[in-house]
């Protein structure tokens, strides 16, 4: 889809709900710098949710939708769950999977798109649960990454499976009592940013979303490193407030509490040589353009 | 047994497709009513009697009118905004015709504002809430089409008409095939030939969608 082609009929502008006249009014399809901060001055890509108030996963996602470097040649590709309920409000194409099988689908779609649109850039995100990620789906996480599929993963780590009312995830801590797991968790953590470094992912975060700028940086480098070298993983702690027994209030605590340096969301990045040269090419030319741009403004 | 019809519900909760009741579509130059094939000239006729009859007669624009995808669609949309100011100018006081438009096919959680849209997995709230009698698809994808036209058959009393670009739909109880702006403008044409001469349904307590 191009954004040129994003336009409303005039003859019937005037009953289009208004919403879908801010996204082609005002919403940041195109732009070069798009980020968090377009956030509360331009239209965002997501409309109301369904999650629970307050509930951490909606700001994962208005973060990441905001800093999607290409959205409006971007496909996501999402799994059953909590994130799924959040999609059809979403202003990115987007494809539900059947749950675990969304890296499947993403490396047929990715493939499909180069050989459709082999002149443009097409991004493709996956974003799912810890239960679709590493339990269910994890043949397919694992088997999308030693192929080397050129997309982004995205895990919202909750610790459960929370849509269907609390069952233990191999995300889940050792020892965690969830409403549907009673007997507490026999074993460790999956420490799936270890796995996937090891599969051949080339950019690997681990971290919560309490700093919008940091989830931005962390979602651009994931996808720019996709789209030109290989696979890439973030995991993303967007704790079930409702699971954990926390108000709508509390989730960014939760959050803050969970990145301390000893604890089990501290910042943990990866990124291979490869990886490290593209940022740097990237990071040297965006430096050139802001040159330019500045003093063009300057002589203007 | 007895040959199905394409009639106005409610019917049940999943009524079936009507082409598996063996409802076929028309040819090119034909329209079918309640799944009989008609030429399309005794269509044109009916469905503005369906218009002018109705209480609150609607059109619904969906995605392939409402955006401007290429020149022809935005076309269309001006043959619909015409056929909507004809309508308007044609129905007797008493009558309420609406314009609501389709804007895509996302199964929008967890509400939509049944006022200002239709959405295709759940139409069935925009018309209950409108009121409507009488509606029209036109610009939205046959396989959304046809969902919606079986949800509405299957929940509602409303009567459905389809101004498909492509085949026809046997799940409307009247569908036009090939639509142009020149079949959009003709239909209006028909809405003011019979002008007055239609008796709308407007005091039975029947009208108001018997949901
Ligand atoms: C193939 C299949 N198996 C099981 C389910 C039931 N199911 C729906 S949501 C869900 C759990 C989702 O957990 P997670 O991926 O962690 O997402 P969350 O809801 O926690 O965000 C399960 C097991 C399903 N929908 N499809
Ligand atoms: S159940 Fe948990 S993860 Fe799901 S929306 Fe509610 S708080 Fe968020
Ligand atoms: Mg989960």
């Amino acid at each position: 889809m191009s954004k040129e082609r994003i336009k409303i009929s005039p003859d019937l502008y005037d009953i289009m709900p208004s919403d879908y006249q801010d996204l082609v009014q005002s919403a940041t399809y195109g732009k070069e710098d798009r980020g968090w901060k377009d956030i509360g001055t331009s239209k965002e890509l997501i409309e109301q949710h369904s999650l629970c108030a307050g509930c951490p996963e909606s700001m994962a996602f208005r973060y990441i939708l905001a800093s999607l470097p290409n959205p409006e040649d971007t496909v996501m590709v999402g799994s059953t769950g909590c994130t799924s309920l959040v999609f059809p409000m979403v202003a990115v194409h987007n494809i539900h999977s059947l749950f675990g099988n969304q890296n499947a689908i993403a490396s047929g779609l990715k493939r499909a798109l180069s050989v459709r649109f082999p002149d443009r850039v097409k991004d493709v995100v996956v974003l799912a649960g810890d239960g679709a990620t590493v339990d269910i789906g994890l043949d397919m996480t694992l088997q999308a990454w030693f192929r080397q599929e050129k997309f982004t993963t995205i895990c919202f780590d909750n610790e459960l499976y929370a849509n269907t009312g609390g069952q233990e995830s191999g995300l889940m801590q050792k020892g965690f009592v969830a409403k549907m797991a009673p007997v507490g968790k026999l074993f460790d953590k999956v420490r799936l940013p270890e796995i996937a470094r090891e599969s051949g992912c080339h950019y690997v975060v681990n971290c919560t979303v309490s700093k919008p700028s940091l989830v931005e940086k962390v979602i651009r480098n994931s996808v720019l490193i996709a789209r030109e070298i290989g696979p890439t993983y973030i995991q993303l702690y967007t704790p079930c407030i409702l699971e954990i027994g926390k108000n709508s209030m509390e989730g960014l605590q939760e959050m803050r509490d969970s990145e301390k340096p000893t604890e089990r969301f501290a910042y943990k990045e990866y990124i291979s040589e490869p990886a490290k040269q593209l940022l740097a090419e990237l990071a040297a030319k965006d430096k050139e353009r802001k040159a330019a741009a500045k003093q063009l403004a300057g002589k203007a | 047994m007895t040959q199905y019809r394409v009639l106005p519900g409610p019917e049940h909760f999943l009524p079936p497709a009507a082409a598996s009741m063996g409802i076929y579509l028309p040819n090119p130059g034909e329209a079918h009513i309640n799944g009989v094939i008609v030429p399309e000239e005794k269509a044109y006729e009916e469905a503005a009697r369906q218009f002018l009859m109705a209480q609150v007669p609607t059109i619904f624009p969906g995605p392939l009118v409402l955006w401007a995808w290429n020149e022809k669609a935005a076309k269309k949309a001006a043959a619909v905004r015409k056929l909507y100011d004809i309508l308007k100018e044609c129905v007797q006081p008493g009558q309420k015709p609406m314009l609501i438009p389709m804007p895509d096919y996302r199964p929008k959680y967890p509400k939509i504002n049944p006022e200002v849209e239709i959405n295709p997995n759940h139409p069935n709230l925009t018309i209950w809430h409108n009121k409507i009698d009488c509606c029209m698809f036109i610009g939205v994808h046959c396989h959304q089409a046809n969902l919606s036209l079986k949800i509405i058959r299957g929940g509602t009393s409303c009567y459905t008409v389809a101004m498909c670009a492509q085949a026809g739909h046997e799940d409307a109880m009247l569908s036009f095939r090939d639509a142009s702006v020149e079949k959009i403008l003709k239909l209006g044409e028909w809405i003011r030939k019979l002008k007055g001469t239609v008796k709308p349904r407007l005091t039975t307590a029947k009208t108001s969608a018997s949901n």
